[in-house]
Parts: structure tokens; C-alpha cells; sequence
């Protein structure tokens, strides 16, 4: 058997490291995987901390394989891969932000995460105390002449989440963008370290409101993944079914709130509605709107209500039925149409360096989605295909999302048929060793990746989830340079990434 | 006696406007909500919202000069007095020697050169953009209606606006191209002027995208509730503007007795309806377009209005 990784990634292969390979590397075979991102040979998946080790984790797209590298670093520095591979640059500084772990030869490095507010610095390593005066953030600097700065946010005019955007423009046009994120960090990662697997699967839930379905998904594949043990086949087709009826709500969503921020309600109205009869079939099916805290290691926690079945089968039903209209609205709305084709393009060379998932990057030719190219139970055994674009404006992310939910209701048609009967969850043992995964779910945003480490009593000694908007973020602010600044809103809805997620 | 009756008139046109308007902007409203299949707001919603705001404590940023402080007054006073020549439910008022179309436009654009100010005098970077984009809209906006004015009075041979309502009542003006194009200028131009759908949005907010909420983004309190008002007056302006020169029909004569002005009032309110529930509807059916494209819109309405005058000045020349 031939190993994809040799070549690319040497390095021990750590024991009980389950789901992916890891291998822990030395400085040298760290950097050259950062030149191996660099020259795209690999996709960047995601990079944090420990409390005296850098993790990262990497994709072999076209073999569809994927590794995460660990580089002990008992000095608390390691070679930055973010000067040689940009989208590690936030990683790298939320790293040092949360474990002191210091990028050497980093360009930037600024706090990320750590605005000041917490009283400590590095909280979860050294945990020292704060200096008082705390160092105001300095925004990149932009030079040239009738250059004006326009501060967006933290709080913004409606209800959304908070995030500050510093615009910089001449006149109308936009120069520089620059967003400053962290607003919403809520410690995660800390409530993490420690808690029971129960406990911790309702912190992932929680990451970000929108994708809890995917992030329990993937922390419940990574625990059972690390226990060595699976989840019962109903148990897998009913965590797909949520994952789909989730998908399909917010896309829905997101469908009429991208033609709203074009003041065209009327689309807003009627996606409100189709997403609102996503929702009730979803707490008549499993009892939660959102479907919180219904998929946990081991299984999951409901079965479909005797109702849901038939409530999901009719919400198909009438999806199919109105879509089309809609459809058909918003391809024959000319001014609706003069406001999303052709804005916000995103380059298919730039979703692919930064390893763009979801609408964005299928929207711009990255035809990734975690179901095809790391495939998962339930959807090695479902027909679906991967909606893929070229054109990467704001069109091209509506109409990805328009046809994921056609595949979404196909796959839910085909989960309802193939759902076989029988227990819902397995028990839950303690491992005795510590043991290692990592998973990713396709949640609606794109790859939702969870990295865990159980300890041997079984708590969780450190755990990871990582959302996609990572590396969504970074390509907003390439995509609206150029264009209007009364165009941020429609191309942010466009992408419309987490902010909760991000800050974790 | 006369003038007893006519300052009478006078008056109730003047607290006719200051009454319906803010009733016109939640019927819009209303119609709008149910349009998106809502049930929306009660229509006399902005009235509580007014009196709301009227209640609330004013805040100011530190740096407001006293312009600040005075321009909502200002704006309120130009509109209300501008809404109160408009022709409602009858002509040939009191101060109808003043009701000159010309005049009109110089109170609004006054108001809106206030209005500007007031946005940038705070010096936040919403107010500025959206003192920008109002006068870059502004710019093209007035030509074209300035341009309608002379078409119209073309064909009334006055701007006065009574005179030019009675000469369109008349069935000799008949049906004109020149008119027609006139009217869809006029449209246009009030879509921009009130920050309607597709030049601006009212509901919006998203601050980036504002034009008119962009300015008045830092006004709160009694202050706010002017701009509010006032805003509600323009919107009645303009609807009755278009109602008044277009559709003259039915506005009380000078002199006319009590049945004439219980019509005129009736056919306004009917004209007030028509007009809020086609603007409703069209701001549904419609996005709104990007910043850059609305000078090609209001290019529009400066081109029809232009070849409305230029054919009416030919056809008087064959």
C-alpha cells in the first residue's frame, strides 16, 4: 500500500489516532508542509493549539485523504506556516492569543482573539495576568490620497451578530477592507478541556447556533472515532436526516435574506415561510426546531416522532411545489438579477488557496464537500450530486444554494426510504488510554472539522471544532475590493459566515 | 367675508397635510406588509410613533453645532409649507399666487441642502456618505423636475400651480405625448426624492446601503420625530403634486360650495389611496438598485422630461 502521505508529510505516526493519520513532525518537516500548502499540494484545514505542541491539520484533496501534523514546542515557538501559506495567519495568531505559542517569522502579529477584555493573557497556557493598559489594535495601514475610513460595527443597525469592519474608500469604491473579529468569544475551547463527553458535546452544539446539527455531528463522529466504536445504522441515517433538514432551513434562509439586503422583501417573505415549515417539521420530528443537543456520541438522543416521518414527507413535498416559483422569481426579477450577477467575485484560484468550502467554494469551482471527498455514513450509501460553479459572484452563491437544497430534499427522500429500524444509541465506556480524532461534517457553511483528544479517565483533555468561516472570512475582504461600499452587505450576506463560530 | 373663507381654506389644507400625512406613510406601509403577506403595522402606527418620539429625550453627539439642533425644525417648516401650496382638495387658495411650481422645488431643495449639512455636521462617516449620495442624487433629480415644470407650463402657460391644474382639467389639453412623458419624469423623480425603492431603501438597515436614514442616522427624540414628519410630508407632497396636475379632476373651483369641497376632499383621499397602494406595489416588485446606477435612472427622467419640452416647443412651432 502505497502511502499518499510519504513525500509530502514525514514524520512517527502517533498511536491511538484515530479517523485521520497524525504525524508528529520536527521543525523541518513542519515548514515543509507549510511549503507543500504553498504549493498547493495540500490544503490547509485548520491549525491550533496545545498547551507545548502546535497542531495542524491538512487535506490531500484529489486522494481524499487527510492527516493533522503535530510539532512539539517546549520553547513555545514553532516556524510560522502562515508567512509561507496566508490563510494560516488567523490560526497562528489565535494560537498565540490562547496559548502564548509564538509564530516565529510570523508577518502578523497581532491579537486576534484576545482584545484586551480577559483580564489574562494566554488563558489557556501560561494564564498570566493581563498588563493593565492594553494596546489599541492597529488596523492595517492604507496610503494614497481621498482615502477615507469607514468604522462598520461592532453593533450593527439589525440583529446580527457582532464583528467590526474597517472600510477604507475613495468615494464610493472600496480599497481596503479589513475585519476585526473576537466580539463573540465565549471560551469554548476551555469549557472544553475537562468536561464529560456529554457536556462537551452540548458545548459544540453550541458554537454556533445556525450549524448545531453539523458541529454535534462532527464531535460525535470524532468521539466515537477516538472510542473505537459506531454508531447504530438508525442513528447514522437519522443524524443525516437532521443534517439535511438543517442545511435545507438555511439555505432557505439565506436564499431570501441575500435578495432582501437588495430590498427585494418579497423573496424574504416567502423564503421566511419555507424555512419557518423546515423548522415545525423539525420539532415535530425530533422536538427542537434548531434540533439541538439530538445528536450525541454514541448515537443519538430521539427518535423521529411517529409524526415527523409523515411532517418531513408533506414539508418535501410542499418545498418542491413552491420552489420553482421562486425560482423563476428571482431569474426573472431584472433588477434583483442586475444586483447579484457579476458582485463579489470570488477567484476559483483564491477558494482554492485558502481552501474555501461550502457555497463559497463551490461557487467558484472548488468542487469540495466533506459527503464526496471524505466520505461519511450515511452518504457513501446515498446518490447526490455536488453542485459546482464558476462564476463566483453573488449569483453563483445563491444558485449553489438554490440546488443544494433540490439535493437535500432528494437525500431526504432517500434517508426516509432507506432508514432501517433498531437501537438508537451505543454505551459509552471509559477508553483507559488516551486516545485521539479528528472528523468532518458537511455542515450548510461547508466542512465543520472537530480534532479531540480523550483523556484515559474519559473526559476531554483538549478538543478543536473549527469552523469553516476560518477561511470564508479572509475572502470576503478580497472579494469586496473594487466594489461599492453600499455592496458589503449583499456580498457579506452572500457568504454570510459565522461570527460565533469563528471566535469561538 | 371672501377672505375670512379663503384664509379658512387656507388653513384646513394646511392641517389637512399635517393630518393625512403621516396616515399616507403607514397606509403604504400597510399595503406593503400585506403584499409580502404580512399583517403589518396599524395604519396610524407612524402617528404613535411620533408621538413617541416627541416624548423621548433628545440626544446629541458631543461636536453638533447649534445647525444641528435647528435644521429639523427648518426641514419640517420648508416641507409643511411647500405640502400646504400643493392643490389638495381645492384650487385657488390663498396663497395660491405663491403656489408656483418653481417655488416648490426651491423649498425642498432647500430642506434637502439642510439636511445634508446636518449630515455631515456631526462628521461621522454615515452622515457624510450619506450626504453624498443625497446630492449626487439631488443633482439630477431637480433638472428633471425643473424640466417637467417647464413642459407643463408650457402647456398651462404658467407654473402656477392652480392655473396649470385648471388648464389640465380642461378637455382641450387632451391626450399629449409630451405629458406623458412629463408624468413618467415626475414618477420617477418622486421615487428618488422620497428615498423610495429602487433609489433607496426606507426600511433598510443596513447602514452601508442608506441614503436618507444614513443622514439622519445620529437625530433622536423630537428631533427625529420632525425628520420623520417631514418625510411623511414630502411622500403627500408628491403624491398630491402628481395627483394635482395629472388627474385634476374633482378639486373644488374657487368659490364652489360645500358639496364641491366634500368632493374634492373625497377624490383626493381616492387619489391619495391610488397613489399609496401603486407605490406600495411597485416597491415589491422591484430591488433596488445599485448607487452607481441611479444617476442612468434619473438620466432617464432628465431625458423624458427634456423631450417633453422640446416636442411641445415643436409642436407649437408647426
Amino acid at each position: 500500500m502505497t502511502d499518499i502521505w510519504e513525500g509530502i508529510v514525514e514524520g512517527k505516526r502517533a498511536e491511538h489516532h484515530h479517523g485521520w493519520p497524525r504525524f508528529e513532525v520536527d521543525r523541518d518537516g513542519w515548514t515543509r508542509a507549510g511549503e507543500a500548502l504553498a504549493q498547493g499540494r495540500l490544503i490547509f484545514a485548520g491549525l491550533w493549539g496545545e498547551k507545548a505542541a502546535i497542531h495542524m491539520a491538512v487535506l490531500a484533496e484529489e486522494a481524499g485523504k487527510a492527516a493533522v501534523l503535530t510539532l512539539a514546542c517546549p520553547d513555545l515557538t514553532f516556524p510560522s506556516v502562515g508567512r509561507l501559506h496566508p490563510p494560516a495567519i488567523r490560526p497562528e495568531r489565535t494560537a498565540h492569543d490562547l496559548f502564548g505559542l509564538v509564530p516565529e517569522g510570523a508577518l502578523d502579529l497581532r491579537p486576534w482573539l484576545d482584545h484586551g477584555r480577559w483580564g489574562v493573557r494566554f488563558p489557556l497556557g501560561a494564564c498570566e495576568p493581563a498588563p493593565a493598559d492594553g494596546v489599541p489594535y492597529a488596523f492595517l495601514p492604507v496610503e494614497g490620497e481621498s482615502l477615507h475610513q469607514i468604522p462598520v460595527g461592532p453593533v450593527h443597525a439589525g440583529i446580527i451578530e457582532p464583528g467590526h469592519f474597517r472600510f477604507t474608500a475613495n468615494g464610493e469604491t472600496v480599497v481596503r477592507l479589513e475585519a476585526r473579529l473576537g466580539y463573540v468569544h465565549k471560551g469554548i475551547e476551555g469549557l472544553m478541556q475537562g468536561a464529560t463527553l456529554a457536556r462537551a458535546a452540548e458545548l459544540a452544539g453550541r458554537v454556533s447556533g445556525d450549524s448545531t446539527v453539523a458541529y454535534a455531528f462532527a464531535f460525535a463522529r470524532a468521539a466515537e472515532a477516538a472510542l473505537g466504536i459506531e454508531a447504530p445504522p438508525r442513528a447514522v441515517f437519522l443524524r443525516a436526516l437532521m443534517a439535511e433538514l438543517e442545511r435545507s432551513a438555511n439555505h432557505l434562509g439565506d436564499f431570501g435574506a441575500i435578495c432582501n439586503d437588495a430590498a427585494f422583501a418579497l423573496m424574504l417573505a416567502h423564503c421566511a415561510v419555507l424555512r419557518e415549515r423546515v423548522l415545525r417539521a423539525a420539532e415535530a420530528s425530533f422536538g427542537h426546531r434548531m434540533m439541538r443537543d439530538r445528536i450525541v456520541p454514541g448515537g443519538v438522543a430521539c427518535d423521529l416522532e411517529p409524526a415527523g416521518a409523515a411532517a418531513i414527507a408533506s414539508l418535501v413535498k410542499e418545498i418542491r411545489a413552491r420552489l420553482p416559483a421562486l425560482i423563476d422569481l428571482y431569474d426573472n426579477t431584472a433588477s434583483l438579477q442586475d444586483r447579484t450577477v457579476g458582485t463579489g467575485i470570488l477567484k476559483p484560484e483564491l477558494a482554492r488557496q485558502f481552501g474555501a468550502g461550502g457555497y463559497v467554494g463551490r461557487a467558484s469551482g472548488r468542487a469540495f464537500d466533506t459527503r464526496r471527498a471524505l466520505p461519511y455514513a450515511p452518504y457513501d450509501r446515498l446518490t447526490f450530486e455536488v453542485p459546482v460553479m464558476q462564476e463566483g459572484d453573488v449569483n453563483a452563491r445563491v444558485w449553489v444554494r438554490i440546488k443544494e437544497v433540490e439535493q437535500s430534499l432528494s437525500l431526504i427522500d432517500q434517508i426516509l426510504e432507506l432508514m432501517p429500524e433498531g437501537p438508537l444509541r451505543v454505551e459509552i465506556a471509559s477508553p483507559g488510554t488516551p486516545v485521539e480524532a479528528a472528523a468532518m461534517v458537511e455542515g450548510f457553511r461547508g466542512d465543520v472539522l472537530v480534532w479531540l483528544r480523550i483523556g484515559a479517565d474519559g473526559l476531554v483533555e483538549r478538543c478543536h471544532p473549527r469552523d469553516p468561516s476560518w477561511f470564508q472570512w479572509p475572502l470576503l475582504e478580497a472579494v469586496i475590493e473594487g466594489n461599492i461600499v453600499a455592496d458589503f452587505p449583499l456580498c457579506n450576506k452572500s457568504f454570510n459566515c459565522s461570527y460565533s463560530g469563528h471566535d469561538l | 367675508m371672501d377672505l375670512i373663507l379663503s384664509f379658512l381654506i387656507q388653513a384646513a389644507q394646511m392641517a389637512v397635510v399635517l393630518a393625512l400625512a403621516p396616515l399616507l406613510t403607514g397606509f403604504v406601509r400597510k399595503v406593503k406588509a400585506r403584499l409580502l403577506r404580512r399583517q403589518g403595522a396599524s395604519v396610524i402606527q407612524p402617528y404613535r410613533d411620533l408621538a413617541r418620539l416627541l416624548r423621548k429625550e433628545v440626544v446629541l453627539a458631543q461636536n453638533a453645532s447649534w445647525l444641528f439642533r435647528v435644521i429639523p425644525y427648518l426641514i419640517f417648516a420648508a416641507t409643511w409649507v411647500a405640502a400646504a401650496l400643493v392643490p389638495t382638495f381645492a384650487g385657488g387658495l390663498l396663497f395660491s399666487w405663491t403656489a408656483d411650481l418653481i417655488a416648490i422645488i426651491a423649498l425642498l431643495g432647500s430642506a434637502r441642502f439642510f439636511l445634508a449639512l446636518a449630515g455631515m455636521d456631526v462628521g461621522t462617516s454615515f452622515g457624510g456618505i450619506g450626504a453624498s449620495r443625497e446630492v449626487m442624487i439631488a443633482s439630477l433629480a431637480e433638472p428633471a423636475m425643473l424640466l417637467t415644470v417647464f413642459a407643463l407650463a408650457l402647456v398651462a402657460g404658467s407654473t402656477q400651480l392652480s392655473t396649470v391644474a385648471a388648464v389640465l382639467a380642461t378637455p382641450e389639453v387632451g391626450l399629449r405625448v409630451s405629458l406623458a412623458m412629463a408624468l413618467i419624469a415626475l414618477v420617477m423623480v418622486a421615487l428618488a426624492e422620497n428615498a423610495r425603492i429602487p433609489v433607496d431603501n426606507p426600511a433598510t438597515h443596513l447602514e452601508l446601503t442608506m441614503v436618507h436614514e444614513a443622514m439622519v442616522l445620529e437625530y433622536s427624540g423630537r428631533h427625529l420625530a420632525m425628520i420623520e414628519f417631514a418625510a411623511s410630508l414630502k411622500l403627500l407632497l408628491y403624491i398630491s403634486l402628481i395627483a394635482c396636475v395629472f388627474v385634476p379632476w374633482g378639486i373644488a373651483a374657487p368659490g364652489s360650495g360645500l358639496a364641491g369641497f366634500a368632493l374634492g376632499a373625497t377624490a383626493y383621499l381616492a387619489k391619495l389611496a391610488v397613489g399609496g397602494f401603486l407605490l406600495a406595489f411597485f416597491e415589491t416588485s422591484i430591488a433596488k438598485m445599485r448607487v452607481f446606477r441611479v444617476p442612468d435612472f434619473l438620466g432617464v427622467a432628465l431625458m423624458l422630461s427634456l423631450l417633453g419640452t422640446l416636442l411641445l416647443f415643436a409642436s407649437r412651432s408647426l
